[in-house]
């Protein structure tokens, strides 16, 4: 359904972020990008939606090449796109109601969304989706009252609000602590199961994504470097991907937590 | 690097000697222009006018007390006329400056290289000419009254609000923008959800700050003829009704410090 094609982003100071990916998911799959800071993940699914302009190749989403299309176009390209972010980036002053709400700009013209009119089913949606993730008490509070498990519960809602049929994640978990991180990660992919929904979740977490994800992609460089199961993570594999380090430990604690969690 | 060697020690200094002279030399060089600049203002100085002072001072309190308190029946209107010019320029001036903000702010602005410098031209040249210089440029152009003072307030206001308010617009949260910007707003809501609440509380600080400043500046607008209580300061200093004078001083005094508590508790309340 989304197919990278040599897609290639170098920056003004000569930086190549990313070097010709390839990359292909299909409907419904829920991937992880794992790889260092600075291998290119954050910018890869911001060229997706073109929040960062690639310079080269193209994002084809469906029959549609997302490079290609002008302003407008993008736009009603990016509703089907829910991007959920590290630091939440909920707009801190308004309430949690008008954050998720905010996922349904795309679909409503100016005025309505100026006054705060949406449409009586959008509103419901929100209702719903905030019961969903737990939440309907706090639909009226303002979003910086909220704890970060809750913000990012409230940032998967704008996301999903939106009815995308596809997710880009990036780095959901990084400011949470690890029960809240588990229980985030656990929320999206079951939503992405309930509706089928395809995913691209940015983690630093190797262990995590091994527990939640059935597809891991190791990014080093701006090159894919690793694309396959979860166990095939090998300790030669993340040594590939992340430089040399002791990663016995890392795959045992995952070990560990699968027993944990199966128990 | 000022670390010496002495007998086997190593000893630092914060400077070494060649930059140390070089600062002596620097204070000792500001101390005689000083001095100098001291002896040259002395030299211009009428020292009898200055001698006097205490006498002439001490002359003009005994004629202004006690003020004309009857006086006060007249100056209901002009301290009014003050209010309006102060609270209408602040308002004419804020719905100039925000687009001004926008369009000068590095982030917002649609064109860094044509647009923003006209912005920041506009900035410029607003806030540095003194409300007094443009009351009389706008007496000359429309007449003198009230409106001159509410246009010369507007305009010496927009290069202030714009400037405060536009660097505002730079500090904000870029990632927020990017969340409106992902869910496929046009440039108008991304504006309305993405900026608009997070720049709100510098607005409105902003906006009483300067109402508070322009309380003040509206004072002396009428000495030039464009309204206010400033006229019946001018017309009472020319004919010398010192107890008049003092009575105005004394009614601008109470109308800025209820400015400064009515915009110390409104910011109160924002923040």
């Amino acid at each position: 359904m989304l197919r990278l094609q040599k897609l290639t982003k170098t920056y003004k100071t000569g930086d190549q972020a990313l070097k010709a990916i390839d990359l292909e998911v299909p409907k419904g799959q829920v991937l992880a990008l794992i790889g260092p800071s600075g291998a290119g993940k954050s910018t890869m699914i911001r060229c997706i939606n073109r929040l960062v302009e690639p310079t080269d190749g193209g994002v084809h989403l469906g029959d549609m090449d997302l490079t290609k299309l002008g302003s407008s176009a993008l736009r009603k390209a990016r509703r089907e796109m829910g991007m959920i972010f590290q630091e939440y980036a909920l707009v801190e002053r308004l309430t949690v109601m008008e954050n998720v709400l905010s996922g349904r700009l795309g679909y409503v013209g100016f005025w309505r969304s100026f006054l705060r009119r949406f449409p009586q089913s959008d509103v419901d949606e929100a209702f719903r989706l905030l019961d969903r993730v737990g939440l309907l008490h706090m639909a009226d509070k303002r979003a910086d009252e909220l704890s970060g498990g809750q913000r990012q519960r409230v940032g998967i809602c704008r996301a999903l609000i939106q009815n995308p049929k596809l997710l880009l994640v990036d780095e959901p978990t990084a400011s949470l602590d690890p029960k809240t991180s588990r229980q985030i990660m656990r929320l999206i992919t079951e939503l992405c199961k309930e509706r089928g929904l395809a995913a691209i979740i940015n983690i630093h977490d190797v262990a995590l994504a091994q527990m939640f994800v059935p597809r891991v992609v190791g990014l080093r460089f701006g090159e894919v470097v690793y694309d396959g199961l979860p166990t095939g993570l090998t300790p030669g594999k993340l040594t590939e991907i992340y430089g040399e380090e002791d990663w016995e430990a890392t795959i045992e604690k995952v070990d560990d937590e699968d027993i944990e969690a199966t128990e | 690097m000022p670390v010496l060697e002495r007998e086997g020690a190593q000893i630092w200094r914060r400077r070494t000697t060649r930059e140390s002279l070089v600062r002596w030399f620097g204070w000792f060089l500001g101390t005689a222009v000083f001095v100098y600049c001291w002896q040259i203002i002395s030299a211009s100085t009428t020292w009898f006018f200055v001698w006097d002072a205490p006498r002439i001072a001490d002359d003009i309190w005994t004629r202004a007390t006690p003020p004309k308190w009857g006086y006060i029946t007249q100056l209901g209107g002009p301290i009014w006329d003050t209010l309006n010019i102060a609270t209408l320029g602040t308002l004419i001036s804020l719905c100039l400056a925000v687009p001004v903000a926008f369009l000068a702010a590095r982030n917002t602005t649609p064109s860094a290289l044509v647009i923003r410098p006209i912005a920041l031209l506009i900035i410029v040249s607003t806030r540095s000419i003194n409300s007094l210089i443009w009351a009389l440029l706008l007496i000359a152009i429309i007449g003198p009254g009230v409106f001159a003072g509410v246009v010369a307030i507007a305009i010496r206001s927009i290069g202030f609000c714009a400037k405060l308010l536009y660097e505002a617009i730079e500090e904000i949260d870029h990632s927020q923008v990017e969340a409106i910007t992902a869910t496929g707003g046009s440039r108008w809501q991304v504006m309305a959800y993405g900026i608009v609440p997070q720049i709100l509380p510098a607005f409105a600080g902003i906006a009483v700050f300067r109402w508070d400043i322009n309380i003040r500046e509206s004072t002396v607008l009428g000495l030039v003829g464009a309204g206010g209580i400033g006229l019946q300061l001018s017309a009472s200093l020319n004919v010398l009704a010192w107890p008049q004078v003092s009575l105005i001083l004394i009614v601008i005094l109470a109308a800025v410090v209820i400015s400064e508590w009515v915009s110390a508790k409104v910011r109160g309340a924002i923040i």
